[in-house]
């Protein structure tokens, strides 16, 4: 073969699977051979798990050779983000608080993976608790870009970005509270998925804020998205905020091309404080949506500077209670030498959560306390319904907006770990979609010119991630056959 | 003292927790049995492990509505659980899910009645559902053992209007209330078991006043006698505090059952902050037109619909039928007894005096077949025994349930009610007691009942006593 098996989409190795050109042992064995040659430097796994991987694939093969008829990601190895809880695997948040927390019980999710067959190779470095834009606050590791290893890979699920982008997982589950699979994928040039709210459900996953988090695929490439999302959609009687999704292939009209699309490009996300490479970037891709038949017009959003303070305010209530039952009682990190109950607790969390969850836990208790709560948490949940009217008016218009998915290209490990402020900063292109619930997907859209990707961000009305995968897919052709022929043209 | 607190009023209000029968726990499909083997009756979801999820059962809803309609409160159409904050070993997620301003059900009331003929409307200001928290055992030398089995069973928090003003009135409000519930089905309100605990919140204030006092509350008191005792001492406590000026601290204090004082726990300004928020992981509760209709179906007749019943067919007293219905087996075993005899008056007097006395608290087995006591019932209603006889024979069935009118030929029971057979022991006392003839004579008419008592003794019990003072007036003047 002339292309390296690691380097191969889902959509072709599932096809040579089940072709059985190749067996799934061997792709489990290129994998654990990449995950070895590059992972000492990239650090994208906390947990990797060899041996379950190689049961998974022999089993795989196995069914194959028997002649049983098995679903596209049969056999296909993919990374976990470490907060979604796998039975009998540690599941750490990339928190000291769970470093050895074993769940016994699978997420909803890994079910919908093992009955597909997905070979699981190990659980991915992220933001502890998924707090975080950089995968450095993970309390185990600091993940490296595989574009630029002086980089950071974006977060919270830098893990995942970077493993699917150093082809140390065919792909990966992520989850995003406020830009969380987004960002990582823009930083790390692979493409991110955030559904709609209650697509696939959250039961096992390890809650941030409760009413923003959902689980999604970053991926080598839209199809790969559309494959694995299809596979992890669905209602869960386990999640009551899970709902039927209207439809469960997403590849099936990807290639029906953006024709007589309207896009909305709003103004209010190409103002200042954006580099000037990722709004160029970004406007390209606009023009080449034009090209391709669609209209593109400017429209305003003006809630949306109210997005981020009112992100901050409901993500961090929401984690200040999530997080409570993490009191050293029941399970994970205990602190020693405690005198009473109170001493316990105070110990044990002020030990095991790091400096970012703490700030975020002391944020979100201030604005639920009494006499703060009108001021801020009410308000907040007032600024989210504006958010909402403001973005169903443009859909009413619109078929999808697009914009840039953070105002900077991946940045030096280190650079902004001083300045928490600056690092909220970065989420305000991403943070407001999940306010309203809807769906966006992060797809890479060019380079900066120190050689960065650059991602575009493509925001849906609720449960139509079909249009942004046929969106997406069309500019992803495109733009292969512009690389093809700019190559073509230099020969 | 004494007059000094006659000048005062307490003001009551009671927050009543009741534990709903449902199979399963409130978020989870643990079963609810009470009194199982530690930490065998919970899973990831009620132990509140990471990235699990709560899913509301819907019975709990059912069931909370049913209480809200059987003590006549609006029920809302659309609801939503709260999140409740706080750190507690028992409470593995570190907040319990309850509701706190939108609750499924609000301004409702029951009627009471204290003592005879003290009839009272008592407002019930909202009923809400949460989840209960587990139990922390104590163990000397080993340390604190948590017990996860009750953590998410259903409770309903039932919050009465500060409109209850004594001992009295609070034990009416609370048994009528089980009372309710106990015929909806929806618990078995066991006070030993806590599947009912009560909260007092109190305050005094001089009578006339409008303002209310300062409150303190106590917590978790598992019977009505604790209750009682709890708001007598803490009644005299505050009103000795105001009367030295001393001023009333807003606090929860707690209920010694050995000594019956009441102690300071924890000041308003120690109380937590609970930081009160939707719980995001729960979806809204709708109430429609329709289900709604539904659970008003399932209400069964009602405590109070057989009391109006029990006074009008049967003349029972209003306060003895309150009695009679305020546990839905006991009124059930009257309205056996009641198709069996002609006597429904003292059928109703036997079982408000001697039976309640018998059974034991919260039990509502009684141990004597309809068909007995419908019998036992005749021959007293038929002066073929006299009471005090049918008290005795009532114990004896209680041993041993058996046909009354053959135990009472068997035991020579019957009440004698010939005037003739009875005139020699008349006769005899007369002679005997010479001072009481001459007191009787003086005026002193009540020395006849001790009299008629003399010949009652000496008839071992079975004189009919109406012909003993017939016999003993003719015989003295």
């Amino acid at each position: 073969m002339s292309e390296k098996i690691t380097g191969l989409t889902v959509s072709q190795l599932s096809r040579l699977l089940q072709k059985k050109s190749l067996s799934s042992a061997e792709v489990v064995d290129s994998y654990l051979e990449q995950i070895e040659a590059c992972d000492p430097e990239i650090q994208a796994y906390i947990t990797i798990t060899a041996e379950t991987a190689r049961k998974q694939a022999a089993r795989v093969d196995r069914l194959r050779a028997e002649g049983l008829e098995l679903p596209p990601l049969a056999g296909i190895p993919a990374g976990i983000k470490d907060n979604i809880c796998t039975r009998g695997i540690n599941t750490t948040c990339a928190s000291k608080m769970l470093e050895n927390f074993v769940p016994p019980y699978d997420a909803s999710v890994m079910e919908k993976l093992e009955a597909n067959h997905v070979v699981v190779m190990g659980k991915l470095n992220m933001d502890e608790f998924a707090m975080g834009s950089t995968t450095e606050n993970s309390h185990f590791k600091k993940t490296r870009n595989p574009r630029n290893p002086a980089c950071v890979p974006g977060g919270s699920s830098g893990g995942s970005a970077a493993a699917v982008a150093a082809d140390e997982a065919a792909f990966a589950l992520g989850s995003d509270t406020g830009g969380s699979i987004r960002q990582p994928a823009s930083f790390c040039g692979v493409v991110g998925m955030k559904p709609t709210y209650g697509t696939v459900s959250r039961y096992g996953l390890i809650a941030f804020a409760s009413s923003l988090d959902q689980i999604g695929p970053l991926t080598k490439d839209v199809r790969d998205s559309a494959l694995v999302l299809g596979a992890i959609t669905g209602q869960d009687h386990r999640d009551s905020t899970s709902v039927p999704h209207p439809v469960n292939d997403f590849t099936s009209e990807i290639e029906k091309g953006v024709e007589g699309f309207r896009i909305a490009l709003p103004k209010e996300y190409f103002s200042e404080g954006i580099s000037p490479d990722i709004k160029n970037a970004v406007l390209n891709a606009a023009m080449q949506y034009e090209k391709l038949g669609a209209q593109v017009d400017e429209v305003s959003l003006p809630s949306l500077r109210y997005a981020l303070p009112a992100y901050y305010v409901i993500s961090s209530a929401e984690a200040s209670s999530n997080l409570a039952r993490f009191d050293g009682v029941k399970y994970g990190y205990r602190a020693e030498g405690y005198e009473d109950i109170d001493e316990l607790y105070r110990m044990t969390r002020s030990e095991g959560f790091g400096k970012e969850v703490k700030r975020r836990i002391m944020l979100g208790s201030f604005v639920l306390s009494a006499g703060y709560y009108d001021a801020y948490y009410k308000k907040a949940l007032q600024v989210r319904t504006l958010i909402v009217n403001d973005l169903n008016a443009v859909f009413d218009k619109y078929d999808f907006i697009l914009s840039p998915v953070s105002p900077t290209t991946a940045y030096k490990l280190g650079e902004k770990t001083g300045n928490p402020l600056e690092m909220y900063l970065g989420d305000i292109f991403t943070v407001p979609i999940n306010i309203a619930g809807v769906p966006s997907l992060s797809i890479p859209c060019g380079e900066s010119t120190e050689g960065l990707p650059i991602g575009m961000q493509l925001v849906g009305k609720a449960f139509d991630e079909a249009t942004l995968y046929r969106a997406a897919y069309a500019f992803e052709q495109s733009m292969k056959e512009c690389t093809a022929s700019e190559k073509g043209g230099r020969s | 003292m004494a007059s000094t607190i006659n000048n005062y009023e307490m003001v009551i209000g009671l927050e009543v927790h009741v534990e709903l029968k449902t199979a399963t726990k409130i978020f989870c499909s643990c079963p609810t049995t009470f009194g199982a083997e530690p930490n065998t009756q919970c899973c990831p979801v009620c132990m509140g492990m990471p990235g699990t999820l709560p899913v509301l059962n819907e019975q709990v809803v059912n069931y909370a509505v049913i209480a809200g309609l059987a003590t006549n409160c609006q029920i809302a159409h659309f609801s939503k659980e709260d999140r409740k904050n706080y750190f507690y070993p028992d409470l593995p997620k570190a907040y319990q899910i309850s509701q706190y301003d939108l609750p499924l059900c609000q301004n409702g009331y029951i009627d009471i009645e204290a003592g005879n003929d003290t009839k009272k409307h008592i407002g019930i200001t909202r009923i809400h559902i949460e989840e209960d928290a587990g139990k922390l055992v104590h163990s000397d030398g080993k340390g604190t053992f948590i017990d996860c089995n009750r953590c998410g069973v259903p409770l309903i928090e039932i919050v009465s209007e500060p409109d209850i003003r004594s001992a009295e009135e609070a034990g009416a409000y609370l048994r009528k209330l089980r009372a309710i519930i106990l015929y909806t089905g929806i618990s078995d309100c066991k006070m030993n078991e806590g599947s009912m605990r009560c909260d007092v919140n109190l305050s005094v204030r001089k009578k006339g006043e409008k303002a209310f006092g300062t409150r303190t509350e106590m917590k978790n008191l598992n019977s009505f006698q604790f209750i009682t005792k709890a708001i007598e001492y803490e009644f005299q406590r505050q009103v000795e505090a105001v009367e030295s000026g001393e001023a009333i601290v807003q606090e929860t204090r707690r209920f010694d059952q050995n000594t019956g004082k009441t102690y300071s726990m924890r000041r308003k300004e120690d109380a937590n902050d609970y930081r009160y928020f939707p719980d995001p992981d729960l979806a809204p509760i709708r109430i429609s037109a329709e289900m709604l209709q539904g659970l008003k179906a399932r209400i069964p007749v009602l405590p109070d619909q057989r009391k109006r019943e029990y006074v009008e067919r049967f003349g029972l007293t209003s306060y003895a039928s309150e009695q009679i219905t305020s546990q839905k087996e006991i009124a059930d075993y009257f309205e056996a007894v009641v198709r069996k005899t002609d006597y429904p008056a003292l059928a109703a007097s036997l079982i408000q005096t001697e039976v309640m006395r018998l059974l034991p608290q919260d039990a509502v087995d009684i141990p004597i077949s309809t068909d007995n006591f419908a019998r036992l019932a005749q021959l007293a209603g038929e002066d073929r025994i006299n009471s005090s006889t049918c008290k005795k024979v009532l114990n004896m069935l209680w041993e041993k349930d058996q046909d009354p009118v053959e135990l009472v030929q068997k035991e020579g029971l019957g009440q004698i009610n010939d005037k003739e057979a009875l005139r020699e022991y008349a006769v005899q006392v007369v002679t005997e007691q010479p001072k009481l003839v001459s007191d009787f004579k003086k005026g002193k008419t009540a020395v006849l009942q001790a009299m008629v008592g003399q010949v009652m003794k000496k008839t071992s019990g079975k004189g009919n006593p109406v012909i003993i003072q017939e016999l003993l007036t003719e015989l003295i003047q």
